[in-house]
């Protein structure tokens, strides 16, 4: 075939397509070239290859100097060596180098056992520092949702390309040059003062401690040792796919029990799930995706459609600071996790009579955008939060192995009732198309009267950006859409402004193929296979539920019973609807 | 939230030279070129106009403006003061007649004066070296420039 490559590396036969890195075709034959500037998630928009860190060089014959494996591509019969006195050297060097100006803190770095460099300077077996450089001293920043510090930036460009190319969000960027170049938020500004929507996929894809979560570990210990709080956890549906990679299983592998059991062991008082949230959502959206259209089959021409998905805090942020003359169109309904926390600190504390102010709900979430959402104003009573903090999956890990718990030897449980209790439509909510799918199968049954003849809706799952499906409600056509990443956000809501979307409902989610991608899951480092494996496990775990639609949930229809009354009734619109306001950064 | 108030005007003027660009991000540089010239100097309000008018982020304009040195975010003194730091000036002592401006005008390379009568810069030869050590104050330029005799030529534009 004309369009194959054929080529040696490391004295191997090599055929590839044409256009392929040396580094993808060294793969294919087993040859790990190590790289630290590139990223490339494959079959999403997440790519960087500036070729910059020099790390990935290798020797091709014929050539004076050594090409970056990253961002050269193959050409017939070309002769490569990635492991030859001279690359190793030149390698080596490179990592010294960039070393000379780096904080050499790594025994308190949060990004300790998990670095990329630090794994590089093992496998390169640098074991002194060759050049002392004069320490750059850049500006340090902890947020509500992340912590910068830049003193440990190795000038990747991967943050900044994510921010950019794939969010679209704009915020970091390099600037100044030489010495003092570094990564910062729009004029040097904090984050807080910025277009940031605290997604923190440039957490996701820093390779090294620059960028963090912020930790709330601390805190959340203090909480559970102190006997008069009583102290709830609610994990969402992503972090029961994902955990178990801190502990040696392959990812894909769904622990709900051993999550469930572990949180007991730390201390929880209560064992609950967001995924009880997630139905409630499906609950009230749904309700108004049927209001929404009612209206615009009835003639109303003033109605907004599409109707948006609003579960995901960063996207909310996003049109909020970007799109503030479109706030009428995203659902109105709050966040599962902030629905859950809302029932919790009334519905429940009031059956349980636990004073309020001695509540403390914890979200388990993976995502960073969600520590800010806890912060809102409009999720709080009197001062006093619906949900008071959130911690990532990756600080759950570290609690976990903290409180000397082994992971692995723990027995499955359930969640405790009635808070606990959820739906597989529920579990889809962490991946993209999860949300939709869940409110398409409450929608119909709701709409039609009738049972769904399939319950899976393949057409919204999957990796790609945008996915549009018609979904026939009993002669209606239902026509629906799919985005994540915030810039593919963009391009929907561009064409909104523009009135040219035709869709009536939407599902966005800011990090690639879903919070089971979260900026505070585990590092996939750069491995689109774990996301993918996630995503599998997600619908594994939806298959495996005896409901699977979130209006036959019975605790849910038990709240709704006792206490809420109807979906968008008056309870309901107070707990568990929410308003937008314009950041527009003037 | 810009430190430096700027007039409507001057945004008026930035948004008609970005528009004499058609808009087209490939001329960031020239449009900052274009600004400064009009405007004296290139501050947030301004770079935030750029940014809306060719649709690329702040922050893209701002890494530009910083990576320049010709870009300034400050406005220029009444009386802009460049200390020629070409090898002719240089072998002469231009980088002591340099420190000694610093201190007499008490500010750094790039800075204005809080009173706003002196900026201070360096360039690269301006075609008079058999004057070297040489200086210039707006359009005046001054020759076999000693450090001991700065601060009669400061205060030369006492006004």
């Amino acid at each position: 075939m004309e369009n194959m490559i054929n080529l040696t590396i490391d004295n191997r036969a090599v055929c590839v397509p044409k256009g392929t890195t040396l580094l993808d075709a060294a793969e294919t034959v087993g040859i790990k070239i190590p790289a630290l500037c590139h990223i490339d998630l494959k079959g999403t928009c997440v790519k960087s290859s500036p070729a910059s860190c020099r790390i990935c060089v290798v020797e091709v014959a014929g050539r004076r100097n050594l090409a970056p494996a990253c961002a050269t591509t193959v050409t017939e019969g070309m002769v490569v060596l990635t492991n030859s006195a001279r690359v190793v050297r030149a390698r080596k060097t490179v990592a010294e180098l960039i070393l000379s100006d780096h904080p050499n803190d790594c025994l308190t770095c949060p990004k300790c056992g998990d670095c990329e460099l630090q794994e590089l300077v093992t496998r390169f077996n640098i074991r002194e520092m060759q050049y002392k450089g004069e320490q750059s001293s850049r500006k340090k920043e902890i947020t509500a949702a992340i912590t910068r510090n830049m003193d440990k930036c190795i000038l990747c460009r991967r943050c900044e390309s994510v921010c950019n190319n794939v969010q679209t969000v704009g915020v970091l960027g390099a600037v100044r040059r030489g010495f003092d170049t570094t990564i910062a938020p729009t004029f040097d500004r904090m984050f807080s003062e910025t277009d940031c929507t605290y997604c923190g996929q440039c957490v996701a894809v820093c390779p090294t401690g620059a960028l963090t979560e912020r930790d709330n570990t601390d805190r959340l210990l203090d909480d559970i040792c102190n006997p008069d709080k009583v102290v709830v956890a609610q994990p969402a549906p992503a972090v029961r796919v994902a955990l178990g990679e801190e502990f040696g299983y392959e990812p894909g592998t769904i622990v709900t029990g051993k999550l469930a059991t572990s949180l007991r062991r730390l201390g929880f008082d209560y064992v609950f799930d967001t995924d009880f949230g997630a139905d409630l959502t499906i609950m009230e959206e749904g309700a108004e995706i049927l209001s929404r259209l009612k209206a615009f089959l009835g003639g109303d021409k003033d109605v907004k459609l599409p109707i948006m998905t609003s579960c995901c805090p960063a996207w909310v942020n996003f049109y909020e600071h970007n799109y503030p003359d479109l706030l009428e169109y995203p659902s109105s309904a709050k966040s599962p996790a902030q629905m859950f926390g809302a029932i919790a600190k009334t519905y429940w504390a009031q059956k349980m009579g636990i004073p309020r102010e001695k509540l403390v709900v914890v979200s388990i979430m993976p995502c960073l955008a969600k520590k800010y959402e806890c912060e809102r104003d409009e999720f709080k009573v009197d001062g006093n939060p619906d949900v008071d903090y959130s911690i990532s999956t990756r600080e759950l890990a570290r609690l976990i192995k903290r409180s000397n718990i082994d992971f692995r030897s723990l027995e499955d449980t359930d969640f405790d009732k009635p808070l606990g209790e959820s739906s597989g439509a529920a579990a889809i909510f962490g991946a993209t198309g999860g949300v939709m799918e869940a409110a398409l199968r409450t929608v119909y049954e709701v709409y039609t009267g009738k049972t769904l003849p399939r319950i899976e809706f393949q057409e919204v799952r999957g990796l790609d950006g945008i996915k549009e499906a018609t979904i026939d409600l009993a002669g209606f056509p239902l026509k629906v859409c799919v985005a994540h990443t915030l810039g593919n956000a963009r391009y929907l809501m561009d064409k909104l402004r523009s009135g040219e979307l035709d869709y009536h409902v939407v599902e966005v989610m800011a990090c690639p193929g879903g919070c089971i991608d979260g900026a505070g899951q585990p590092y996939h480092h750069g491995d689109v296979e774990v996301i993918k494996a996630r995503a599998r496990a997600i619908y594994r775990e939806d298959e495996g539920k005896p409901i699977r639609k979130s209006h036959e949930n019975p605790d849910i229809q038990k709240l709704y019973r006792e206490f809420l009354g109807e979906p968008l009734g008056e309870r309901s619109h107070h707990l568990l609807h929410t308003r937008y306001f314009d950041k527009t950064v003037k | 939230m810009s430190e430096i108030k700027v007039s409507c005007e001057a945004l008026r003027k930035t948004e008609e030279i970005c528009r004499n660009f058609n808009n087209d991000p490939g001329e960031l540089i020239s449009i900052l070129h274009e600004t400064q010239n009009t405007l004296g100097y290139l501050p947030e309000a301004v770079q935030r106009v750029i940014a809306r008018q060719l649709r690329i982020s702040a922050q893209k304009v701002y890494g530009v403006v910083t990576f320049y040195s010709f870009f300034s975010m400050v406005p220029k003194g009444k009386y802009p003061v460049s200390v020629c730091l070409g090898t002719a000036c240089y072998v002469r002592g231009s980088d002591k007649v340099l420190e000694e401006f610093k201190r007499v005008l008490g500010i750094e390379v790039g800075e204005t004066t809080p009173d706003g009568r002196f900026s201070l810069d360096c360039l690269r030869c301006v075609g008079a070296c058999g004057l070297a050590p040489v200086a210039t104050i707006g359009e005046k330029v001054y020759g076999r420039l000693n450090p001991s005799d700065i601060k009669k030529i400061v205060a030369e534009f006492d006004d």
